[in-house]
């Protein structure tokens, strides 16, 4: 039997916002994918080391402090120097939408903002993975 | 059950804690924000106070919050951001800077670092050359719904609470006008609890809180009436005047029967309120001047002391200045123009609204026993219960919205027109190098041995069960730093850091 889906949610920056993030963690369990939540309070290096560590195939990246683009940008750039391929990237929380067209740039494959429902980020998911 | 004939401003307090409320005295309204540097929180200050405002509220950036100077590799990224930075005496000095310490009253939202805030706080009055009999205001200083909710913990919570017990103490002593504590509601509720847990974990960690005062030996009466709470006010009106009602009728019951208070001052659960961000669409923006004024006046009628009004935009982005004044114009007209302040406790003796209250107050105390039976709120915070009893609320409101069981106007239903285009507060991208030259120069110009003296003698003292607040405040008149502060108790309290799998 192929092994389920394997889910890292990853909050980046200092503020203690995790509603969203683990709202989307149960979410994705209950939607048959194992799911490593990494809790407040990490730097980038330990984001990508959990991702390594627990080889995962996604990444959901949660931010709402208004850093995104200093500390996801860093994620991006320590997978591509670890190389890490084939792993998803995706990512939520208040992030406006210039800095939506950006994020895509660097290979964060969707953003989900405000109001998003778990069913339509469960759905990209596994529709994401499947055409991997 | 409210007492056949409770009159406001008499025991349990269901009915308020004044016998005239608004006739008497209208709620404050304290809008709460935050800028960047001290030289603009100054400007800022001096304005509002020409305007003949006499509060001051401080917001402090995420490094302060969680212990780091501002040139901290931490630090990165959140200088300012969502306050003003300070790591020394001097940025407080300039904060402060042609503002009589005692002519203003300033309440800081801290809490891991409260005691080194309150401690700069003081060191600045000094300087003025004002006594601390005279300086008033309020530190947060609660760092359990810190570990549950809003995330600025440094210590684990044991050395945290200690730190608490240590200003209360001392404010008893040399600042009587503090207030100690402000047990907020706010963050658990934001985070997904219920209205019965908002009560609940609330006065849970309030209980923990004059439960470790009191077993420091301090006299329960000498520094309850200093302890105030802030809840938040969501969208089901009813059921929010009731939990106000219930919340000040629980706290009455506990201080007087659990702890003995003697003192009415004692009783009295006196708050502020925040209309419930949480509550806010970026869909159909406009509507969320509805949900504030509905939030906003069940805050009124529940009996707040003082209240926070959202912005529309509040919550997902920065406040114009149009909607931050259109929500200060929102408190006005419940104020001056609905009539809802003619009577105290205006719904008191509905039906409805007093099955309400008697049927939270019974759901509270089944989780205020729930939790005595785990051990007290410090042993059920250790345990993740507290955390998994709201992150699995708010995971229950989730699938409900999108089972469409509750609806949620512009999001789940009348969905139409656009969304609110989110923006970012931009901070000046040169103020991060700037704070980094000063404090290297401040650090220059200190006299390194007193500095390491300091240290050393706070080391020693976080060992032992001294009082830290006598120390703490020469260490700052020294000119050592809040991070410097904060390394030496991460050294000897260790640092906490959240297990929960999901």
């Amino acid at each position: 039997m192929k092994r389920p889906t394997k889910v890292l949610i990853a909050k980046a920056g200092l503020d203690g916002h995790e509603r969203g993030a683990l709202v989307v963690a149960m979410g994705l369990r209950d939607a048959g994918m194992e799911v490593v939540y990494t809790g407040i309070r990490n730097t980038p290096e330990q984001i990508v080391a959990a991702a390594v560590q627990e080889d995962v195939d996604v990444i959901g990246l949660s931010s709402l402090s208004g850093g995104h683009m200093a500390q996801f940008s860093r994620v991006m750039k320590l997978l591509k120097k670890e190389k890490i391929k084939g792993v998803l990237v995706f990512a939520g929380g208040i992030i406006p939408d210039e800095d939506v067209k950006k994020l895509k740039k660097l290979g964060i494959k969707e953003v989900f903002g405000p109001g998003s429902s778990i069913a339509s980020i469960a759905e990209f998911v596994k529709k994401s993975v499947r055409s991997k | 059950m409210t007492e056949p004939r409770e009159e406001p401003g008499t025991f349990p307090f269901t009915r308020g804690v004044h016998a005239t409320m608004y006739r008497g005295k209208l709620w404050t309204m304290r809008q709460y924000a935050g800028f960047g540097t001290a030289q603009e929180t100054n400007k800022r200050y001096k304005y509002l106070l020409s305007q003949g405002q006499t509060g001051l509220s401080m917001a402090f950036d995420l490094p302060t919050q969680i212990g780091y100077d501002s040139d901290d590799a931490m630090a990165l990224g959140e200088v300012g951001r969502v306050g003003v930075a300070i790591s020394s005496l001097a940025d407080m000095e300039q904060v402060f800077d042609g503002i009589p310490l005692d002519k203003v009253s300033t309440s800081m939202t801290i809490n891991a670092t409260a005691s080194i805030l309150l401690a700069l706080y003081l060191a600045v009055a000094e300087k003025q050359g004002v006594p601390w009999s005279k300086v008033s205001g309020t530190v947060q200083n609660d760092i359990l719904k810190e570990y549950i909710a809003r995330g600025t913990y440094i210590f684990p919570p044991r050395p945290s609470l200690r730190l608490i017990a240590d200003v209360v103490e001392f404010c008893v002593k040399e600042v009587p006008g503090w207030n100690t504590i402000s047990v907020g509601g706010y963050h658990m509720r934001e985070a997904g609890c219920t209205a019965a847990q908002e009560i609940a974990f609330t006065l849970a960690d309030g209980i923990a809180y004059v439960q470790t005062c009191v077993e420091r030996g301090l006299a329960v009466d000498d520094f309850a009436s200093r302890i105030a709470f802030f809840f938040n006010c969501h969208s089901n009106f009813l059921e929010e005047i009731a939990k106000f009602r219930a919340a000040r009728r629980l706290w009455a019951h506990i201080m007087r029967d659990r702890f003995g208070a003697k003192n009415e001052r004692s009783m009295m659960l006196r708050f502020h309120t925040q209309t419930a961000g949480s509550t806010l669409t970026a869909q159909q923006p406009d509507n969320n001047v509805v949900r504030t004024t509905i939030e906003a006046l069940a805050a009124v009628l529940g009996g707040t002391q003082s209240l926070h009004t959202n912005a529309k935009d509040e919550a997902i982005a920065l406040p114009t200045e149009e909607s931050a004044l259109l929500a200060l114009r929102t408190q006005q007209i419940i104020a001056y123009e609905s009539g809802v302040t003619a009577e105290p406790d205006p719904l008191g003796g509905s039906h409805y609204v007093e099955r309400l209250t008697d049927e939270l107050d019974a759901k509270a105390r089944e989780y205020l026993n729930k939790i005595d039976n785990l051990g007290g709120m410090l042993k059920a915070v250790e345990s993740g219960y507290v955390y998994k009893e709201i992150y699995g609320a708010a995971y229950e409101h989730q699938k409900a919205v999108e089972r469409k069981e509750k609806i949620i106007v512009g999001v789940n239903e009348f969905v139409s027109g656009k969304k609110l285009a989110l923006k970012m507060q931009k901070t000046d991208p040169k103020m991060e190098p700037r704070r980094r030259r000063d404090l290297a120069a401040l650090r220059k110009k200190r006299n390194r041995v007193t500095v390491d003296k300091c240290l050393a003698t706070l080391g020693k003292a976080a060992k032992s069960s001294e009082n830290l607040m006598p120390i703490l405040v020469d260490s700052v008149r020294n000119y050592v730093t809040v991070g410097e502060i904060c390394n030496v108790l991460r050294g000897t309290f260790g640092e906490y850091r959240a297990t929960h799998s999901i």
